[in-house]
């Protein structure tokens, strides 16, 4: 594929998580038996009229200020087509003003990805097809449960700026870190409650032209994400170097067959006849009502990974930092930091043990989890101890004092630790003679040895300061 | 007995609301199989609800400033439990599982619903020809059409098979009717009566408003269904104006422009003109300054109103589709499901406006005709608004003549779409316009002149209405 | 096309025709075609005029941010939700076979 260029922008939708639907009071939840969370309006039934939920553009405009957009006057539009999970068979969604328009987000990289708009609109109801082995076309017929009819959706547009499947794949994860960051969605893409749509083309490497673009649906997870770009990069590359040329289109991803084909019949006009919905009025954000969610906004992954990063000495785009943000444990480093003591150790542990049993997070205390630090930083537990203390601090709970003794574990340090050494030395009589007169490098055997005989208990820091000073003194 | 009375009588345990309904229905048995004013008659449930309203009164509660009387309700507006059909196929037997905001708000003012009244089919006509239930016939005449959409409604007043009745205007359904049956009908301000549960044809356009055979009465129902209502973005949130506030001030001092764009609109008859110069001769010799005024975007209503209005209905109309509620036709697939439904369950003029609007929407046209539409209707409130820089109401015929025969102007779809042509351009600006019976044609059919106002100047209208009412 | 529209075709209108979901014979494509044709050559008046500095009004009321508090209300029962479907099947709606995905 070389002398190509991957073009990607990406289109997400996420579900609000507000108590209600976008233009009703039924209930916004996943799950419920089908068709008990609605009502005339998210039913579609005549005479029944739209108000919009004040949470959901509240979130909406969270979304807008974390991706640095400008937060708008907007109105919504009619986009009319007909289809059985949509129950007026016109979905209301905001379309020439948008309520969130240019901004950007940055990658853990440094890479400034552009936003183009973020708009609200209604999700549809979900549909299950009978016969045929639940596939579409070959289903007998169809059943439809219009609970998840009008729940709340934000739209993120992004400009083409990614150029791989790796960044595509980096920018829908910081995008999920951002959205549930702001408390506007669950970020879960296997639920459903996150969706992401890709733009794809190619060009020549060199060009500044856009290629003819497809757009891949039906991604559900990162990783077909991923598969689907991968794919559709290659068909496209075939195609243009077997001379043919790419027909703009949007494409199916077959997860199980692990290709995209085309999802319509061409003889299929679609003609949106997008309108301004006359049963709402335009949202205009109060400046001053923008400005105090700007305020409140908790910090974002971004500024969260340079905060992390310059506690433990770090770069921010370091896989440690990175890792400790995307599971939300910066609060232990905080807690490090104000308790005065070592970040980088805390970065370590956290990106290490405690990421591997990250769903144990709920027995660590950022109180117990600065005492271990500082129990190995003191020397009282080794290294190795001291994960194995915090693993088992991560799967049963409890404080590190107290798991240390029930493993025995203490660093061995004073007169044990002397009288320990006595005896590697009293062993080894003619590397010690040899150490004395100069040779330094002997003494990582002394150490070694030492690990040895003490089952690892030894804290060998200490160990190596004894060994010096008592070169020093000549015995 | 007008409304105020019968409600007055009601209250005061005069009269009891069950005789009154009961007198209404036998009225209705009597004679609405030669006018067709209603499609559903709900005579149990209107005589239990009176009854409950003469429980109300014994028992020392008051029940309202409807107490006890009879409403007729256009079929387009929802009624739980009670067929709903927009006199259309594709609804035939639905029964809405929710009543609209004027449904309750009558209920709790005491009044009694008698039953649903015609209308052409999702209340596109001028004549109620278009109902898939067979035409209502104007009570004046019955070779005549009653006007429409809200012909039923119109029909149903001027027959005296009730007092009072709730239409919905979306570019002259009330006020039309209202002129050829020879009643009061008015359009209120856009977002002074709440949509919630009127199906929609055209929601930027649509208002429910009332029928009476009096001013006052039109005024009082108008009183009882105005107000915000949190079920409809659109309504509006400040307090309503009272209708009834001016009805017995007279006109002195106040200024009326007579609108030279709607005295001369085009296939005007002579005689509506002339009535309509006699309403404003009448206005000044109750001591208003009477004075021509021009509001000449209102030209140009009839083109945007069949742009903007079908454009709209093409969207509201999509629902119907098989799926959920309503009539379905077999198909093997969905596609052909929804064709034959629509095909089978729609009219004629309902598939034309859907087309017309599908068109005025579609890629390319959009911005020559909606679009274009939308800046004219700008234009109509521009002009409206300077005109009443300098009056205080306006004055002008309702329709173009009186009531014609039916089938007359059934064969060519623009010659009925210009009946609409005086009322439309106060549905273009979202303002208020009342309909008031004005002397009648050579024939002796009734005719009507219309007052308009600006936004929210019900009381005003009202007050102009009253006087031309008292001046027959 | 300067500001004036073609003359709508009888191809127009079996497009919009689709679009919309409605049949159409061909008799009545020739007279719907003609009638549409009618109330568009009514509408060349508007084509004419020159907007170019008005702004559209989508909307006769000067309302915004017309907004609901997020706190559920119970909706319909099922039962009801369902009672008017001309084919309900596992407690769902059911239509014939789709032929292609939603767009």
């Amino acid at each position: 594929m070389s002398g190509w260029e991957t073009v990607i922008g990406l289109e997400v939708h996420t579900e609000l998580r507000t108590e209600t639907k976008l233009f009703c009071s039924c209930a916004n939840r996943f799950g419920d038996e089908p068709n008990t969370n609605v009502c005339p309006v998210c039913l579609g039934l005549p005479g029944s009229l739209p108000v919009l939920n004040a949470r959901a553009v509240d979130y909406a405009v969270r979304i807008g200020v974390a991706l640095h957009c400008q937060v708008q006057p907007s109105i919504f539009h009619r986009k009319n087509y007909f289809y059985p999970d949509m129950p007026k068979d016109y979905q209301i969604s905001q379309y020439d003003l948008p309520i969130d328009t240019d901004g950007w987000l940055e990658l853990p990289g440094g890479k400034r990805v552009g936003i183009e708009r973020a708009h609200l609109e209604e999700d549809t109801g979900k549909t299950t097809h009978v016969g045929g082995g639940g596939r579409i076309h070959d289903a007998d017929h169809s059943l439809v449960d219009y609970n998840r009819a009008g729940v709340p959706l934000v739209e993120i547009v992004s400009r083409p700026d990614l150029r791989s499947a790796d960044e595509a794949r980096a920018y829908v994860d910081e995008l999920r870190a951002i959205l549930v960051a702001t408390g506007a969605s669950d970020g879960k893409m296997e639920e459903g409650s996150l969706r992401v749509d890709a733009n794809v083309s190619v060009r020549p490497v060199g060009s500044t032209a856009f290629g003819t673009r497809c757009e891949v649906k039906n991604m559900n997870s990162l990783r077909s994400l991923g598969r689907a770009i991968d794919y559709e990069v290659a068909r496209q590359v075939r195609l243009v170097e077997g001379g043919g040329e790419v027909v703009q289109e949007t494409r199916h991803w077959n997860e199980a067959e692990g290709h995209t084909s085309s999802m319509r019949s061409k003889e299929e006009a679609f003609d949106y006849r997008y309108f301004p919905e006359p049963d709402l009025v335009p949202v205009v954000p109060d400046p001053a009502w923008v400005d105090g969610i700007r305020a409140a906004l908790p910090a974002m992954p971004a500024e969260l990974r340079r905060g992390v990063a310059h506690a433990a000495g770090m770069a921010p785009e370091s896989d440690a930092v990175v890792t400790v943000v995307r599971l939300g444990l910066e609060p232990f480093v905080t807690a490090t930091v104000a308790a005065g003591a070592d970040a980088g150790l805390a970065v370590r542990r956290l990106a290490n043990e405690v990421a591997s049993e990250i769903g144990s997070l709920a027995n660590l205390g950022p109180e117990q989890f600065v005492t271990l630090l500082r129990m190995e930083s003191a020397g009282d537990l080794t290294t190795a101890q001291a994960r194995t203390v915090l693993k088992d601090m991560l799967t049963g709970g409890g404080d590190p004092a107290g798991i240390a003794a029930a493993h025995g574990f203490e660093a061995l340090g004073g007169d044990a630790l002397e009288a320990a050494l006595d005896e590697v030395v009293a062993d080894n009589a003619d590397a010690w003679a040899r150490y004395v007169a100069g040779e330094d490098k002997l003494q990582g055997l002394f150490i070694g040895r030492l690990r040895g005989a003490t089952a690892g208990k030894a804290d060998l820091a200490a160990a190596a300061a004894i060994l010096r000073a008592r070169r020093a003194a000549g015995c | 007995m007008t409304a105020v009375e019968i409600a007055g009588a009601v209250r005061s345990g005069e009269h009891s609301a069950v005789e009154v309904v009961e007198e209404h229905l036998e009225r209705i048995a009597r004679r609405d199989g030669g006018v067709h004013a209603f499609l559903h008659l709900t005579a149990d449930a209107a005589l239990e609800r009176a009854a409950q309203v003469d429980e109300a009164v014994a028992a020392g509660i008051d029940p309202g400033p409807l107490a006890g009387v009879p409403v007729a309700l256009k079929d387009n507006l929802c009624t739980r439990g009670v067929p709903t059909t927009c006199a259309s196929r594709i609804l035939e037997g639905w029964r809405p599982p929710y009543d609209a905001t004027v449904v309750s708000r009558l209920a709790a003012a005491g009044a009694v619903a008698l039953g649903k009244t015609n209308l052409d089919e999702f209340a596109m006509g001028s004549s109620t020809e278009n109902s898939a239930f067979g035409p209502t016939r104007n009570p004046h005449d019955p070779t005549r059409v009653p006007g429409g959409s809200s012909g039923g409604s119109a029909a149903a007043v001027a027959a005296g098979f009730a007092p009072l009745a709730l239409g919905s205007d979306t570019g002259g359904s009330i006020r039309q009717p209202a002129a050829l049956c020879g009643v009061v009908g008015a359009k209120p301000t856009y977002g002074l009566v709440s949509r919630y549960g009127l199906i929609a044809f055209a929601s930027s356009l649509d208002q429910i408003g009332p029928f009476a055979e009096t001013v006052a009465d039109a005024a009082l129902l108008l009183d009882v269904i105005a107000g915000h209502d949190p079920a409809d973005s659109t309504s509006l949130p400040s307090a309503p104006p009272s209708a009834r506030a001016g009805l017995d001030r007279g006109v002195e001092g106040l200024r009326v422009g007579l609108v030279t764009e709607l005295t001369t609109a085009e296939g005007l008859d002579p005689q509506v003109v002339a009535r309509t110069r006699e309403a404003a001769d009448a206005l000044e010799a109750a001591g208003a300054k009477v004075d021509e005024v021009s509001v000449p975007a209102a030209v140009y209503g009839l083109s945007a109103y069949y742009l903007i209005a079908p454009a709209e209905a093409s969207s509201n109309l999509a629902r119907y589709d098989g799926v959920r509620y309503g009539l379905r036709a077999p198909g093997a697939d969905i596609t052909e499901m929804y064709v034959r439904t629509r095909t089978e369950g729609f009219g004629a003029e309902v598939k034309r406006r859907i087309m017309l609007g599908t068109y005025a929407l579609s890629a390319g046209y959009y911005d020559a005709y909606y679009g274009k539409a939308q800046k004219v209707r700008t234009r109509i409130l521009e002009d409206f608004d300077a005109a009443y820089q300098r009056f205080d109401a306006l004055l002008g015929p309702t329709a173009p003549g009186g009531a014609f025969a039916l089938g007359a102007k059934t064969t060519d779809p623009l010659t009925m779409y210009l009946n609409d042509v005086c009322t439309i351009p106060s549905n273009l600006a979202g303002h208020p316009a009342v309909s008031v019976p004005y002397g009648v044609d050579a024939g002796g059919l009734p005719l009507g002149v219309q007052v308009l106002a600006p936004a929210l100047g019900e009381t005003v209208m009202f007050q102009v209405a009253a006087t031309l009412e008292a001046s027959r | 096309m300067a500001g004036m529209a073609q003359r709508i075709t009888t191809a127009d209108v079996a497009h919009v025709a689709r679009l919309a979901r409605l049949a159409v014979t061909d008799e009545e494509l020739e007279r719907f075609t003609g009638q549409l044709a009618a109330v568009l050559d009514h509408a060349a008046d508007i084509e004419a005029l020159d907007l170019g500095g008005v702004p559209p009004t989508a909307h006769p009321l000067p309302l915004a941010n017309v907004l609901r508090e997020d706190v559920a209300r119970p909706g319909l029962p099922r039962e009801e939700a369902l009672a008017a479907a001309p084919a309900v099947e596992d407690d769902r709606f059911r239509v014939p076979r789709i032929l292609g995905e939603a767009p």
